[in-house]
C-alpha cells in the first residue's frame, strides 16, 4: 500500500510538469507580445524590444518554460501582472481560496442531494420516489449551468427579493452560487447511484443475504449499499471538473471574486502570467484531489487494499 | 424481449437491412426516443430553412425605438436590448449552436476513435504513450483549457471547434481502446489476420464495424453536452464574437436587462434545453435499441 502511495505521488511531478507545458504552450500561440501589453499602444518600437528582451520573451519556448519553472519552484516567484502591475501571486491566491471555497460547498452539497436520492430511487424502483427525481434529473442534464442560476437570479433575487445577487458577503449570498454549481452535479450523482445501486442489487451476494434471511434493512443498506458506494467515491472525484467549470460560470454570474473570474476577466486584457498561474494551479488542485480520491477508493476497496498487500506493496 | 431474441437467428440471414430494420422496430417502440426523434428533426428543419423563415438581416438590423419590446404579433420573441427581433436571432443563431455542437461531436469522435483504435490494436509502448500523455491531458479541467485555447487563438467559429474538439475527444480515446482491446481477442479477427488482412484494414473493416454501436450511442449524448458547453463559452465571452446571432450571447446580452426583459432570456434558455432534451432522448433510445440485453 505504501509503495503504491509512493509511486501515485511520484507520478504527481511529471502530471504537474506537463499539465504547466500544455498550458503553456498553447498560451504561448497568443499573438502580441508583453512589452506591446505592458507600454501600451503609443510606446515606441525600440522600447517594446528592449522590455520584451528583458523579460525573456525572445528565448526558444523550452527555454522560456524552463525558467518559468524554475523561477516558480525555487524563488516562489510567479511574475508580475501586466495589467495591475502587482505580483501575480498575490493577486491569484485569495481569489483561489474563494473559488476552493466555494467548489468545497458544491461538492458536499451535490454528494448530499445526489447520492441518497440515487440510493431511494434505486430501491424504491418505478416508484414515484424514482421517476421524479429521475424525470428532474434528465431534464437537468440539459439545462446549462448558467441558466440555472439565472433562473435562480431571477426567482430569489429579483422577483423574491429574498438572497444578494452579488458578492459573498453572508452566508446567504452562497446558497444561489453554491446551488447553480452543485444541481447539475446532483442529477449527475444521482443517476449513477442509482444504476450502481440497481446493478448490486441484482448480484449473488444480495439473494444469498436474502436467503440467509437477513431483514431487507440489513439487505439494503450493509450488503447492496457498501459495493454499490464504490464506484460512486470515484464519481465524486470526477465531478470535480464540472464543479470548476460550475464555479467559473457561478462567479462570473454573481459577481464572485473568484479565480475563475478573474481568469475570464483577464483574458480581455491578454494578462498571461495571471492566467498561467490562475489556470496551473487549478489543474494542479485538481490533479491532487483526483489522486486523494483514487487513494481513498483503494483505501476503502477491500479487494484492491488486498492486492497490494498481498504482493508486499 | 424473449420474442425479439428468438427473431434473432432469422435475422442473420440477410444481416445488413434486417439488423438496421429490427434497431429501428426497437427503437419507435421507445416513446420518449421518437418524441425527441420528432423534436429534433422540427427543430433542424427549422434552422436550415432558417432564411426562408425569416431573413438573415433581421437578426442584426436594430430599431432602437423598439428596445427591450416585449413579444408582439409583429416580433413573436420580442425585442433585445438592441431593438434587434429575438424571433430571428434565436433561428439563425440556433444556426450557429447546433453547427458548431454537430461539427464538434464529429471531429472529436473521429480524432479520439482514431487514437484510441491505434492505442488498442498496437498496444505496447504506442499503447503506454497515448495514454498517459492523454492523463496528463485530462488533468487539466476541461473548462480552463478550453478557455485557454480560445484566449490563445482568438474567438471564431474554427478556433471554437478545435476547443471543443480538445476538450470533448478524450472519452472516446478511452471508449474505443477498450472495444478495440476487447474485441481483437475474437477469433474473426485472428482469422482476417491469417488470411493476410493488414493493421489497417483489420481496424477499419472488422473491428470498429463492432464497435460501432458503443461509439453511436455515446456520440449522440455528447451531442447534446456540446451544445450546453458551447452555450457556456459563449456566455463568458469566450465563443462567437457579438453581433453574430448565438444561443449562449443572447442570454449574456439578456443577463443585464433581467428585470426589464425577462422574455430576453426565456426563448434562447428555451431553445437550448429543447435541442439538448431531443438528443438526450434519442440517445436513450438508441442505447436501449441497440443493446436490448442492458434494458431487461
Amino acid at each position: 500500500m505504501h509503495k503504491y502511495i509512493i509511486k501515485r505521488l511520484l507520478f504527481l511531478i511529471p502530471t504537474i510538469l506537463g499539465v504547466a507545458f500544455i498550458i503553456f504552450f498553447v498560451l504561448n500561440l497568443t499573438p502580441g507580445n508583453p512589452g506591446r501589453a505592458i507600454l501600451g499602444t503609443s510606446a515606441p518600437q525600440a522600447d517594446v524590444d528592449q522590455l520584451n528582451e528583458e523579460l525573456g520573451y525572445n528565448l526558444p519556448l523550452l527555454q522560456k518554460y524552463v525558467n518559468y519553472i524554475r523561477k516558480v519552484a525555487v524563488e516562489q516567484d510567479f511574475g508580475t501582472s501586466y495589467f495591475t502591475k502587482q505580483g501575480v501571486f498575490d493577486e491569484v491566491w485569495p481569489r483561489f481560496m474563494i473559488t476552493m471555497r466555494l467548489a468545497c460547498v458544491g461538492i458536499v452539497l451535490s454528494t448530499l442531494i445526489g447520492v441518497p436520492l440515487g440510493i431511494l430511487a434505486a430501491v424504491k424502483q418505478y416508484s414515484p420516489l424514482d421517476t421524479i427525481p429521475s424525470l428532474i434529473s434528465f431534464l437537468l442534464a440539459a439545462i446549462p449551468a448558467f441558466v440555472l442560476g439565472m433562473v435562480l437570479l431571477f426567482l430569489f433575487s429579483l422577483k423574491l427579493n429574498l438572497l444578494p445577487s452579488y458578492g459573498l458577503n453572508s452566508w446567504q449570498s452562497y446558497i444561489m452560487p453554491a446551488l447553480t454549481i452543485s444541481i447539475p452535479t446532483a442529477a449527475i450523482n444521482l443517476r449513477f447511484t442509482k444504476s450502481s445501486m440497481l446493478e448490486s442489487i441484482r448480484q449473488d451476494f444480495v439473494r444469498t443475504a436474502r436467503a440467509k434471511g437477513a431483514s431487507e434493512r440489513v439487505v439494503i443498506w450493509k450488503h447492496a449499499l457498501k459495493n454499490a458506494l464504490l464506484p460512486v467515491v470515484t464519481n465524486i472525484g470526477l465531478n470535480l471538473g464540472g464543479l470548476i467549470a460550475g464555479s467559473v460560470v457561478a462567479e462570473q454570474l454573481f459577481s464572485v471574486p473568484g479565480v475563475g473570474s478573474l481568469i475570464v476577466d483577464r483574458i480581455k486584457y491578454k494578462d498571461e502570467p495571471v492566467i498561467i498561474a490562475g489556470t496551473v494551479l487549478i489543474a494542479v488542485c485538481f490533479t491532487i484531489i483526483m489522486l486523494l480520491v483514487d487513494l481513498i477508493y483503494a483505501y476503502i476497496d477491500p479487494r484492491i487494499r488486498a492486492k497490494y498487500a498481498s504482493t508486499k506493496g | 424481449m424473449t420474442e425479439q431474441r428468438n427473431a434473432t437467428p432469422a435475422a442473420e440471414v440477410f444481416k445488413k437491412q434486417s439488423q438496421a430494420k429490427e434497431i429501428w422496430r426497437r427503437f419507435k417502440k421507445n416513446r420518449g426516443a421518437v418524441i425527441g426523434l420528432i423534436l429534433l428533426s422540427a427543430i433542424l428543419l427549422i434552422i436550415i430553412f432558417a432564411d426562408l423563415i425569416v431573413p438573415y438581416e433581421q437578426a442584426t438590423v436594430q430599431d432602437m425605438s423598439q428596445k427591450l419590446a416585449t413579444p408582439s404579433p409583429e416580433h413573436w420573441f420580442g425585442m433585445d436590448s438592441y431593438g434587434r427581433d429575438l424571433f430571428a436571432r434565436v433561428i439563425h443563431g440556433g444556426r450557429t449552436s447546433l453547427s458548431i455542437a454537430l461539427l464538434a461531436t464529429l471531429s472529436s469522435c473521429v480524432v479520439g476513435s482514431a487514437l484510441g483504435a491505434v492505442a488498442g490494436y498496437f498496444g505496447g509502448w504506442v499503447d503506454n504513450l497515448i495514454m498517459r500523455s492523454l492523463d496528463i491531458f485530462m488533468s487539466v479541467p476541461d473548462i480552463l483549457f478550453t478557455m485557454a485555447v480560445v484566449f490563445a487563438l482568438g474567438a471564431n467559429f474554427t478556433n471554437l471547434l478545435i476547443a471543443l474538439t480538445l476538450a470533448y475527444f478524450t472519452n472516446y480515446v478511452r471508449l474505443v481502446r477498450s472495444q478495440v482491446l476487447n474485441l481483437s481477442e475474437q477469433d474473426y479477427v485472428e482469422a482476417a489476420r491469417a488470411g493476410g488482412a493488414g493493421s489497417a484494414r483489420i481496424i477499419i473493416s472488422h473491428i470498429l464495424p463492432n464497435a460501432i454501436g458503443v461509439i453511436i450511442v455515446n456520440t449522440t449524448l455528447n451531442v447534446a453536452k456540446i451544445i450546453l458547453y458551447e452555450s457556456t463559452l459563449s456566455f463568458l465571452g469566450l465563443g462567437m464574437p457579438p453581433p453574430s446571432p448565438e444561443w449562449g450571447l443572447i442570454l449574456s446580452e439578456a443577463r443585464e436587462f433581467m428585470r426589464r426583459a425577462p422574455h430576453m432570456m426565456l426563448f434562447p434558455a428555451m431553445a437550448i434545453v429543447l435541442s439538448a432534451c431531443s438528443v438526450n432522448l434519442i440517445g436513450d433510445g438508441l442505447r436501449d435499441a441497440l443493446d436490448p440485453h442492458l434494458k431487461s
